[in-house]
């Protein structure tokens, strides 16, 4: 009876790992820039090209970075959620549009809504590369000194802003 | 005849418009050295996209990106280390495909060794074991007189 016991405890181990990792997702890298100064960057604005945008302009607010591109699905998926929350004013959304024309980006804006404070143009995707991003949309939230405190891989959901972003966002801007 | 002659010349021409733009797409080949170097690291990095192949091996557009960002690098002079360090820093220890042996990964490391050892181990257990049954387990004299019979049909 003993005997038979150990590979049967063995056997229920790698069970409950394979469990486990039935509810993982392969996809989410976590992000080593969490806890780092989120990188800088001038880049054309989205509305107006001649002029640059720049992180530093958020420095003493707490505030959301949202890449995302007009051709890309997910992105469109999130896009309501984020037009109802800058409505409320609660946090300034920017944007980081990720190898996109800008044509086809206005033109998505203009469509569905607007719910950036700006946007910075990423033609290029280096300053995507810059920030770890591997897919859109991705959403950093940066803290008043510039740093990155969170980051959302896939589109942002209604769970995902009630139980991390927003009470996060509010312990951040009461620092 | 003629026409022959014009539809080769326009299959050649084809052939040269062809060749040239296949030289055209890569025009960073100049620097063989940097080339071997972006070589090298692309398939000591993993795609991020999809995960289980190297940059190298991968159509992803990110690991093109990637791959052109580290081709700059390498041309700046910057050695292996440096371009790695850069990668891990924004992608973390999964964008390599060797993971650094750390608190972190020695389960990783070292897990394979570990359960050969615990195999080893039992096996070994195993067979003292048997071979002590063997020896402890003498035939009593009504199996000895049995064998006997046996043998002396």
């Amino acid at each position: 009876m003993k005997r038979a016991l150990l590979p049967l405890i063995i056997f229920l181990v790698v069970v409950g790992f394979l469990f486990k990792g039935l509810f993982l997702d392969p996809r989410e890298v976590p992000s080593p820039l969490v806890g780092k100064p989120a990188p800088q960057f001038s880049l054309p604005r989205l509305d107006s090209p001649d002029t640059k945008i720049s992180p530093k302009e958020m420095l003493g607010k707490v505030w959301l970075f949202n890449a995302w591109a007009s051709w890309c699905p997910a992105c469109k998926d999130e896009h309501p959620l984020l037009v109802e929350l800058s409505k409320t004013g609660f946090v300034p959304i920017i944007g980081l549009d990720y190898k996109d024309t800008n044509q086809e980006a206005q033109q998505w804006l203009d469509q569905a809504g607007n719910p950036y404070a700006a946007n910075a143009v990423d033609a290029d995707g280096r300053v995507g590369i810059n920030y770890g991003v591997y897919g859109v949309p991705e959403t950093y939230v940066i803290d008043k000194t510039g740093m990155i405190a969170y980051k959302q891989i896939g589109p942002i959901t209604m769970e995902a802003l009630r139980d991390k972003i927003i009470p996060l966002v509010k312990k951040l801007q009461a620092q | 005849m003629l026409k022959k002659l014009i539809s080769l010349l326009a299959v050649g021409l084809l052939i040269c418009s062809l060749s040239i733009g296949a030289q055209e797409a890569r025009p960073m080949q100049d620097n063989a050295a940097v080339e071997v170097q972006v070589q090298r690291l692309a398939s000591q990095l993993r795609c991020l996209v999809c995960q289980n192949q190297t940059l190298a091996d991968s159509h992803a557009e990110l690991a093109q990106d990637l791959v052109q960002e580290i081709r700059e690098m390498a041309a700046k002079g910057m050695t292996d280390k440096e371009i790695i360090d850069y990668l891990v820093a924004r992608y973390g220890d999964f964008v390599r495909y060797r993971p650094p042996l750390k608190a972190s990964t020695v389960l990783l490391w070292l897990g394979p060794f570990a359960l050969l050892l615990a195999g080893g181990f039992g096996l070994f257990i195993q067979i003292r074991r048997r071979q002590a049954m063997v020896v402890d387990a003498p035939l009593t004299e009504e199996e000895v007189r049995k064998v006997r019979e046996l043998l002396n049909k």
